[in-house]
């Protein structure tokens, strides 16, 4: 079922794949990102939140971006564990710093959209913005792990352990922090609905974050192969 | 006298002999609960209201402070590699070791938070409701903890990032325990118990298997 | 009874470093089988390999049971009594205990032949079998010349009677196959007699023994040059 992903993961082969890819992606992603912003502010503005509702168009989607990289990471970690394959490990290690970023985003941002809601710039009552710092503090880990095993394969193997552990853990760290929300909050603040003109030009901006996830992520293992070939031939290994 | 029983009881004679027992655990919970006070306020109103709160993040933080040397001394000095040979499997190891966690950390801690509950002003139903919740939540914690001390025992100085690991993971441990007790002191059933039971049970039965794996993996090195 | 233990084809590695390959070799019961090689050559990786910790990256290991052939590492280790680089000794722990506690964790059986000795009466009660297993363990202690340190904890121990209490303790577990990481190290002229004796003995018996060393088995053994 994956052969032909396997067949591009040689790395040899990737290297050739994605430096025909890379041109096309980045451009892809300038012009969701210029498309976006046209249409985010040529559409009128919310009579309920003003501008602020394009925050929307940069929040949510870092919000959804910084699951969905830890979704990829699952998966490469998921790949390192059962095939071994050293295309997965870099994949995996190479996208915690972006997703990290991601969140650390959402984060900010989210705290910036509230502010004018809230009056206050945190409120733990929110359970997704709550949730999203936990996941922060996930990610942080995960990096740390990293850095603090010498044995690269090693630290591969152990790092994907983690990364699973989390993901089972993900879920109920945002159930029990609804469940607190709740408890404390009586309901959770912040609503979630679109009004229709919003909605395409939020899909582009979806878009371009996901082709910039994908750009730079793939930019980055490129880079993390070519020192460990650079590596290997100071080593003086064959 | 079983593998199993022979290694916990090699850890907990350790435990008293190298490590101190329980008394670093039970300093450092007693200094949480010192410091607090003395960082928010006297007010007895508030402190009554933070109590179950707080004493619950000292419990955790204080049991994780012996976490990562508990692969990690015998994995140095070559123990692991003798255990792992034994007629003891990698799970009933890691088991054992959890239990001993439990038995020289978990346990005390529990025990001792009836009285530190004396610096918050607690009530006595809030007090048995607290005290239950660590009974219940402090196995979940030494579960977590295993795991994440099985996969960073060939790190040195790994006890810097074992905190960072484990606390994100035990976030619903905390907010159910604590949980448990605000149900006692708003009155309100608000389910706290079924989930800080089903989330230690859950995190007990299934930490012996990863704490293996990340043991292999490290052997393997 | 084990009988043989074949290597095929094996390559032997360390995270990414391939530090042997294509390595085939066969021990049987009653032989000894030397490791030679400069240090990082891999000696210990390959003991680690045979012991089941390091899986093989190319190749095999199969151990021949009474017929059955074995080749899952982990089950693998449980015929694997080893002595590494390490003592594997706690400092609070005194001689006695750690024995013990190696003894109940490998479930040693309490009688039978320990260093050449022939009891054969096997223990009708618990508390038989406790008396037993701690007169085998005097016994082992004054074969191994250890038995004035018996209550003495580990951390008073000089080096050469720490790896007396590491071959004692190997005795104790009684596992057919003795992978032994440089078994004369740390140990003055009688340290290494001993050692050669036990070894000697134990292929005798019938058991396995594959050694990372310099020294000379004195067996008329094979070598292995990684």
């Amino acid at each position: 079922m994956f052969d032909w992903l396997f067949r591009y993961a040689n790395p040899a082969r990737f290297m050739g794949l994605t430096t025909t890819l890379l041109p096309w992606l980045s451009g892809a992603a300038v012009l969701a990102l210029a498309a976006g912003l046209y249409l985010g502010f040529s559409a009128p503005p919310d009579y309920q939140q003003g501008r602020t509702v394009l925050i929307l168009f940069i929040h949510v989607p870092a919000a959804i971006m910084s699951t969905m990289v830890y979704g990829c990471i699952v998966v490469a970690s998921l790949f390192s564990l059962v095939n071994r394959h050293i295309l997965a490990d870099v994949a995996a290690r190479t996208a915690a710093p972006l997703g990290a970023i991601f969140t650390l985003l959402a984060l900010a941002t989210g705290s910036l959209w509230g502010r004018p809601m809230w009056g206050v710039w945190w409120v733990w009552g929110d359970a997704r913005l709550t949730s999203t710092l936990v996941q922060f503090f996930l990610y942080l880990g995960y990096i740390a792990l990293w850095g603090a095993i010498e044995d690269e394969t090693r630290a591969a193997r152990i790092c994907a352990v983690l990364a699973l552990v989390g993901a089972v853990n993900i879920p109920i760290i945002k159930y029990s922090v609804e469940w607190w929300a709740t408890l404390h909050q009586g309901e959770s603040i912040m609503s979630g609905k679109l009004a229709g003109v919003f909605l395409t030009p939020w899909l582009v901006m979806m878009l371009f974050y996901v082709l910039l996830f994908v750009c730079l992520w793939l930019v980055r293992i490129r880079t993390m192969i070519l020192e460990r070939r650079i590596r290997s031939l100071m080593q003086g290994a064959s | 006298m079983t593998p199993f029983l022979a290694l916990l009881s090699r850890d907990l004679r350790l435990s008293v002999r190298e490590g101190g027992g329980a008394a670093l655990a039970l300093v450092f919970f007693a200094l949480v609960a010192t410091l607090v006070p003395l960082g928010v306020g006297s007010d007895l109103a508030l402190l009554a209201k933070v109590g179950s709160g707080v004493l619950w993040v000292g419990a955790a933080l204080a049991a994780l402070l012996s976490l990562d040397r508990l692969f990690q001394a015998d994995y140095e000095d070559g123990s692991l590699d003798l255990i792992a040979l034994s007629p003891l499997s990698l799970e009933g190891t890691a088991a054992a070791k959890i239990l001993a966690h439990w038995l020289s950390i978990g346990l005390p801690l529990t025990l001792f938070s009836p009285i530190l509950s004396v610096f918050f002003g607690l009530s006595a139903p809030t007090v048995m409701a607290l005290t239950l919740s660590l009974a219940i939540g402090t196995p979940a914690v030494s579960a977590v903890g295993a795991i994440l001390a099985s996969l960073t025992l060939s790190v040195r100085r790994g006890g810097l990032i074992l905190p960072l690991l484990v606390l994100p993971l035990l976030v619903p441990v905390v907010i159910f325990g604590a949980g448990m007790a605000v149900e006692v002191q708003t009155g309100l059933a608000n389910g706290a118990p079924r989930f800080l039971l089903a989330f230690s049970l859950g995190a007990t039965l299934l930490s012996p298997f990863i704490t293996a794996m990340a043991v292999r993996l490290n052997l393997a090195g | 009874m084990i009988t043989s233990l074949t290597a095929e084809k094996l390559a032997v590695q360390r995270g990414s470093r391939r530090l042997a390959e294509n390595l085939g070799f066969t021990v049987k019961a009653g032989q000894a089988l030397a490791l030679e090689g400069a240090n990082g050559s891999g000696k210990t990786s390959l003991l680690r390999l045979i012991a089941g910790f390091l899986p093989a990256a190319a190749g095999r290991v199969t151990l021949t049971d009474d017929g059955r052939e074995i080749s899952d590492p982990e089950e693998r280790g449980r015929f694997v009594g080893w002595l590494g680089h390490h003592d594997a000794l706690k400092a609070s722990f005194t001689v006695s205990e750690q024995l013990a506690f190696f003894g109940k964790l490998y479930n040693a059986p309490s009688a039978g032949s320990i260093a050449g000795d022939a009891s054969g009466a096997s223990p009708v009660t618990t508390g038989e079998e406790k008396r037993m297993a701690l007169l085998d363990q005097a016994h082992l202690l004054e074969q191994i010349g250890l038995a004035r340190q018996a209550e003495l904890p580990c951390r008073y121990l000089s080096a050469g009677q720490r790896r007396r209490l590491a071959l004692a303790r190997l005795l104790l577990t009684q596992r057919p196959l003795w992978l032994l990481d440089e078994p004369f190290a740390a140990l003055d002229v009688a340290g290494k007699g001993l050692v050669a004796r036990l070894i000697a003995l134990h292929c005798g018996q019938g058991g396995m023994v594959i050694a990372a060393t310099h020294e000379e088995l004195g067996l008329g053994n094979e070598v292995l040059r990684l």
